[in-house]
């Protein structure tokens, strides 16, 4: 049965896209047929996230307004065969998203894909809204520090009151992803830890991505970061983070301090 | 010497515990008010109405503020009239 997810935060530039393009990829690899939706109208950059930027003709505004079919909108991703990208609207204004139209596309996104994961723009107001109004689960991305955890509180707090789901009374479930975490800081006292973050917003724990050169060469280069470097800490805590909303128990790796300034010499020397 | 040891403890002090106090105290009140109407809205549009019965004045001047203390909060109303307000509100009268 197909799952909606959307990924949000509140915040901004926290790791949403990065987040949408990484489980997307992550769950595509897994065998499931996954769309990506960008709902950040007039900002859209899940296409560049994914490298598919040049091959945008229609988005999600031309097929909510019945311009364009659904799957003329879809982008098929070149290296995954499960994987599509449902783009956003560069030119068009938010207020384009009406609930119907919305509603129409999600449910047609449903009946040919496993998971239809939708990627939040930041704020509270209408294209955030949408991006959940449909949703069964919800990915709450938070970094490890005071803005981000209220924000992810109010989203939280939004989910529980503004989705279809809530409002026949039944639950959308939600998961924290702590992403940007970064041990020294936290070895330090520097940081929020998982633990407070966990306490103060009471929702379980999805996954902790550390902060990484990684995630940046991925967007660099248009490719979800567990595909660019698969091996990588963050790739791995994303797979993992994947193979967890698909049911599976998996340990929960908290990511700890390099080894020693010489190791890390060696490394980049190798690199 | 050791003075300066001292301020480089303090001064490195762990500032997490900090940030999970402040959250939890703004967050337990944030959630009370989640659903509420706007209290200060209300309060504003209420005073204004009443005032601008008796005194002509400037909606933009009337501000309503409260400040959250310990014990009790203040609710501070500030409006600004203008100096020749009485003979405007007779001479509409």
């Amino acid at each position: 049965m197909a799952k909606v997810l959307v990924v949000t935060s509140g915040k901004g530039g926290v790791g949403k896209t990065t987040t949408t393009a990484a489980l997307g990829a992550a769950l595509a690899q897994r065998g499931d047929k996954v769309v990506v939706v960008d709902f950040d109208v007039g900002l859209r950059n899940l296409d560049l996230v994914m490298g598919a930027e040049r091959r945008v003709v229609f988005d999600l505004i031309n097929v909510v307004q019945g311009v364009a079919k659904l799957p003329q909108a879809l982008i098929k991703d070149k290296r995954l065969e499960n994987l599509w990208l449902l783009p956003a609207s560069q030119t068009r204004d938010k207020d384009a998203l009406t609930e119907e139209g919305v509603g129409k596309v999600i449910a047609d996104l449903r009946s040919r894909f496993d998971w239809v994961i939708c990627d939040s723009p930041a704020g509270i107001e209408r294209g955030a809204s949408m991006a959940m109004r449909f949703a069964d689960e919800a990915v709450i991305v938070t970094n490890p520090e005071v803005s981000s955890v209220r924000d992810s509180d109010r989203i939280i707090g939004m989910l529980d009151s503004k989705t279809v789901r809530a409002e026949k009374g039944e639950r959308v479930e939600k998961h924290i992803l702590i992403t940007r975490y970064d041990p020294s800081r936290a070895a330090r006292g520097e940081m929020l830890t998982i633990d407070d973050i966990l306490e103060i917003l009471a929702t379980p724990l999805l996954g902790i991505i550390p902060e990484s050169q990684d995630v940046l060469r991925a967007s660099n280069v248009g490719t979800p970061v567990t595909l660019s470097n698969a091996d990588g800490a963050p790739a791995r805590a994303y797979i993992d983070a994947a193979r967890r909303l698909c049911g599976e128990t998996i340990a929960m790796h908290v990511p700890t301090e390099r080894k020693g300034f010489m190791d890390r010499l060696l490394r980049r020397r190798a690199a | 010497m050791s003075m300066g040891l001292l301020r480089l403890l303090r001064g490195n002090k762990a500032s997490a515990p900090v940030a999970r106090e402040r959250l939890q105290i703004l967050l337990a009140h944030e959630r009370g008010m989640r659903g509420q109407p706007d209290l200060l809205g209300v309060l504003r549009e209420e005073i204004l109405a009443v005032v601008s019965r008796h005194v002509t004045l400037d909606p933009t001047k009337v501000i309503v503020r409260l400040e959250r203390g310990d014990e009790v909060s203040t609710l501070e109303v500030d409006i600004e009239v203008p100096n020749d307000f009485e003979r405007k509100k007779v001479a509409v009268a």
